[in-house]
């Protein structure tokens, strides 16, 4: 099923014609509505009317994360507050959070992108939808929400956490979708198991999951546990929250909803912009949105787009999953690490759980890594010599997928403190 | 005279000995023997308790990563070359020992918990040599 035929499988010259248009609109709306923006483009030489395709996207200038800081909390909206009709924020983890509003017709573009991706997921009228992201400033709850209302779903707006009501409610009203984080998901799925509850009583078909890096070996983990199908899910609030890229049943990539949000891939270090197939930093320019329109937006999140039509009959572009967002990004003793990566060498080995935690320190001015991972209790008997294989096994895969003596720590199933939204896979104790 | 030993595996940090004999204690769970080993920065504390399945289940309900094993009890002479005696038989016959501790019966004669890989072996060697294995049923009473 496909939501909008029109858009989602047109011609990619019609697409294309319909975001040069779109383009040529948002830049007239920010130089005339917004003072930064006015003067980022004068800088360039830039008038409204200059700009007729988005082939001219590479002459513009860029907004950061730290633009839309310095611009707290409304310096970037371009209509006045009487059009606003809502207001999200995202946890400012350094300092102030990062503000972001909606007019009407942003939420109504909002639930009509997130309504197509649930519709990838075969999510529609007959099935009843579990939302277990958190509602509030955080944009995955209440964006999941009116997009599963327009496809026409029965939605259990539950929010975030509260596992035993989750568990009690998916068996009760029999919920066929749910979308949270996939480490909730796989908290879910282990409640359910350790609770010893029979999975025919969950009748879940699908689930979306997103808002945290994640991979694929996850994906495979939470798909036994629950006996689902897992769908990706992407999105960033400050470019509308989830809903921005999702996974068709092909699972071959996200579909960038490229009518709304146009992707560029530059290398981050020079900002050339890259072609198809190479990976760099994702790029987004959000031709629509009326209350803060972001142009060239720097995600962080590293990826790379494949433009060729996918099976399923899309003809938007797919993007990779995420390597991992430069933020996440750790630099130890110089190199480049992502809890990503980590993740995938504990899920390939059937004794750890994936839960873990990276612990980084400088001791003697020297990086140090600990990782300690949660182990099985099915997995080990009782010898010594067995968990010291497992930790020599855990510690040379690591040492040779990222190169940096890591020290591995075996702990006591639970002891990672999980936290019902977002895990909080590292300490970086150098700061 | 197969004996049900729990061994659980403890993170290196205080008090998680204490939280797991607490909850023995609180389920009325007796302990008759234990041991514990430790590796660098965990142990795998090892008990033989007298409602073995029952204490399985408690630690596992409180997020403890239990397993239960299969050991063997024998009851060492108490005098000069008893434990001697005892381990040259298993060695005579090619028995690997993974390990073992011992304690002390009401009788005062000495016990020893072994774990081999070859348990049954154990058993067979121990009983073709005159030694008394302990049952299951008696130790769980100590």
């Amino acid at each position: 099923m496909i939501w909008n035929e029109c858009i989602e499988t047109a011609d990619r010259e019609k697409l294309r014609e319909i975001q040069n248009e779109r383009l040529s609109q948002m830049i007239e709306r920010i130089y005339f509505n917004v003072p930064f923006y006015r003067k980022k483009l004068q800088e360039k030489g830039i008038e409204p009317g200059d700009i007729k395709s988005i082939d001219q996207l590479k002459d513009l200038p860029f907004t950061t994360k730290a633009d839309l800081r310095d611009n707290y909390p409304f310096g970037l909206f371009t209509v006045p507050q009487n059009e606003i009709v809502r207001l999200h924020a995202s946890s400012g983890t350094t300092g102030k959070p990062t503000v972001v509003g909606y007019t009407r017709k942003d939420l109504q573009t909002w639930s009509e992108v997130v309504a197509r991706a649930l519709t990838m997921a075969g999510i529609g009228k007959t099935d009843i939808m579990q939302i277990a992201y958190g509602y509030g400033l955080f944009t995955g709850g209440l964006g999941m929400h009116y997009g599963a209302e327009k496809v026409g779903a029965s939605v259990i707006p539950i929010s975030g956490g509260n596992t035993k009501k989750q568990i009690q409610l998916m068996r009760d009203f029999g919920s066929t979708a749910i979308a949270c984080t996939p480490s909730y998901a796989a908290h879910l799925g282990e409640t359910i198991h350790s609770e010893g509850i029979d999975l025919k009583e969950i009748r879940l078909k699908a689930g979306i999951f997103g808002a945290e890096p994640w991979t694929n070996e996850l994906r495979k983990q939470i798909e036994k546990l629950l006996h689902i199908k897992a769908f990706d899910i992407y999105g960033l609030s400050e470019v509308i929250g989830p809903g921005v890229a999702m996974e068709c049943e092909c699972q071959n990539g996200m579909h960038i909803f490229e009518d709304h949000f146009i992707p560029e891939i530059i290398n981050p270090e020079t900002e050339e912009v890259l072609p198809y197939g190479e990976v760099g930093e994702l790029v987004f320019t959000t031709v629509t949105k009326e209350a803060m329109p972001l142009l060239r937006y720097r995600t962080r999140d590293l990826t790379r787009l494949h433009v060729e039509k996918c099976a399923c009959g899309r003809t938007l572009v797919r993007m990779e999953k995420c390597l991992g967002r430069s933020d996440d990004m750790l630099i130890i003793r110089g190199v480049n690490v992502f809890p990503s990566q980590i993740e995938s060498v504990l899920l390939e080995m059937s004794e750890t759980t994936p839960h873990y935690q990276l612990i980084v320190d400088r001791e003697n001015n020297l990086d140090t890594l600990t990782i300690n991972v949660e182990i099985d209790a099915q997995f080990w008997s009782d010898e010594i010599k067995q968990l010291e294989d497992l930790k020599k096994r855990i510690h040379h895969n690591i040492t040779s997928l990222i190169g940096i003596n890591a020290k591995i720590n075996l702990v006591e199933p639970h002891s990672i403190t999980r936290f019902e939204g977002k895990a909080q896979r590292v300490i970086d104790k150098r700061k | 005279m197969i004996i049900k030993q729990l061994s659980v595996f403890l993170e290196d940090k205080v008090g998680r000995l204490t939280k797991m004999t607490k909850i023995l204690a609180e389920h009325d769970i007796n302990v008759s023997a234990f041991s514990i080993a430790d590796a660098a920065d965990y142990g795998i504390a090892r008990f033989i308790v007298d409602k073995p399945e029952a204490a399985l289940k408690v630690l596992k309900d409180n997020n403890f990563s239990v397993n239960i094993t299969d050991v063997t009890g024998v009851i060492v002479p108490h005098k000069p070359g008893g434990l001697h005696k005892v381990l040259q038989i298993l060695s005579d016959n090619c028995i690997a020992i993974d390990y073992m501790y011992a304690f002390a019966l009401e009788n005062g004669e000495a016990s020893a918990i072994i774990r081999s890989k070859s348990n049954d072996a154990v058993i067979k060697v121990l009983q073709e040599n005159k030694l008394t294995l302990l049952e299951a049923n008696d130790i769980y009473k100590i």
